[in-house]
């Protein structure tokens, strides 16, 4: 997998640390990777919208990545939860369904933004730099790939 | 069953396969299946309600699923790995996702319903009005099979078009 230029967080320069939402393992693996290539650090992982709250309220994680379709409570309104109760979290769904009334449904109830699977890891990568803004930084390393 | 709503899958599944298995797709066989399905191998299937319902599976010869989870796990899997079955199972999801976002676009509202794995040789036989389309897609790794079963749910069209009416 294609190596990236590690973002770190600004106000310290560690790792930035995810939350990974998925019911399926198979995506979660597969997040967890791509973060690796982007320097990132895996807080935690749920396979569904409660256990979501409840790893965030532990881990208090940089970034979600959170599916829309789950059992127990759906991706929206976890999301939703979250950032009612921590209005500072950024949370980007990750979902194969990305029909317009998903997208806007996520954003309007608090998420960042959307990005559609299967994910580019390029893709991936610049939302991230976008939903940190100014309080991530990419360290550019020599030999870096990005 | 119209290709207008066959297409849509077809599309999914090819930029899908495409992009995760790192390599040029082609879409070989197409053709019609009136008889009960039989698996090929490690296959999943999702069922999909709303104003079009039925069903879409992903069959892969069992050495195919192996490569293809390897692939994805970026290590080698034992055949008996229950990944293999995960990365089917979010294969199909994406293919069903990229196509009823396509087809929501264009008005179609569904549900989709958790993926399940098929375990029997031979599943129920179609009815009429639900004859298969069985399209074979050539990847580097094998042949990937997507069996899409599909009818438009007629109470719920005459509804909308009430409703518009």
């Amino acid at each position: 997998m294609e190596q990236f230029a590690p973002v770190k967080r600004s106000k310290d320069g560690q790792p930035v640390r995810y939350l990974i939402v998925d019911d399926s393992v198979f995506a979660r693996k597969n997040l967890a990777r791509m973060i690796e290539t982007f320097g990132g650090q895996v807080a935690a992982e749920a396979g569904d919208g409660l256990t979501a709250i409840s790893e965030f309220d532990r881990t208090h994680p940089d970034i979600v990545l959170m599916d829309i379709t789950m059992p127990q409570m759906e991706g929206i309104e976890a999301a939703e939860r979250i950032v009612q109760a921590h209005p500072e979290a950024r949370i980007v769904m990750v979902s194969s369904v990305g029909y317009q009334e998903n997208i806007v449904a996520a954003l309007q109830r608090g998420a960042r933004h959307f990005v559609q699977k299967p994910v580019k890891p390029e893709v991936l990568y610049e939302v991230i730099k976008y939903v940190l803004g100014e309080d991530g930084s990419v360290a550019v390393a020599a030999g870096a790939g990005v | 069953m119209k290709m207008e709503l066959i297409q849509p899958f077809i599309n999914a599944a090819d930029a899908v396969l495409s992009q995760g298995l790192q390599g040029n797709t082609k879409v070989g066989n197409l053709t019609m299946e009136e008889d009960a399905y039989r698996r090929k191998g490690v296959a999943g299937m999702i069922a999909l309600t709303g104003d079009i319902e039925g069903r879409i599976i992903l069959d892969l010869e069992p050495h195919t699923a192996v490569r293809v989870a390897s692939h994805y796990a970026g290590a080698e899997l034992p055949e008996s790995d229950t990944l293999i079955k995960e990365t089917i199972f979010e294969l199909a999801n994406q293919v069903v996702g990229n196509a009823i976002s396509a087809l929501n676009d264009q008005g179609f509202h569904f549900r989709v319903h958790p993926p399940l794995l098929l375990t029997a040789q031979e599943g129920d036989k179609t009815s009429e009005d639900t004859e298969a389309l069985m399209i074979c897609f050539e990847t580097a790794m094998g042949s990937v099979f997507m069996n899409v079963a599909l009818r438009y749910n007629k109470r719920r069209m005459s509804d909308h078009a009430a409703v518009g009416a």
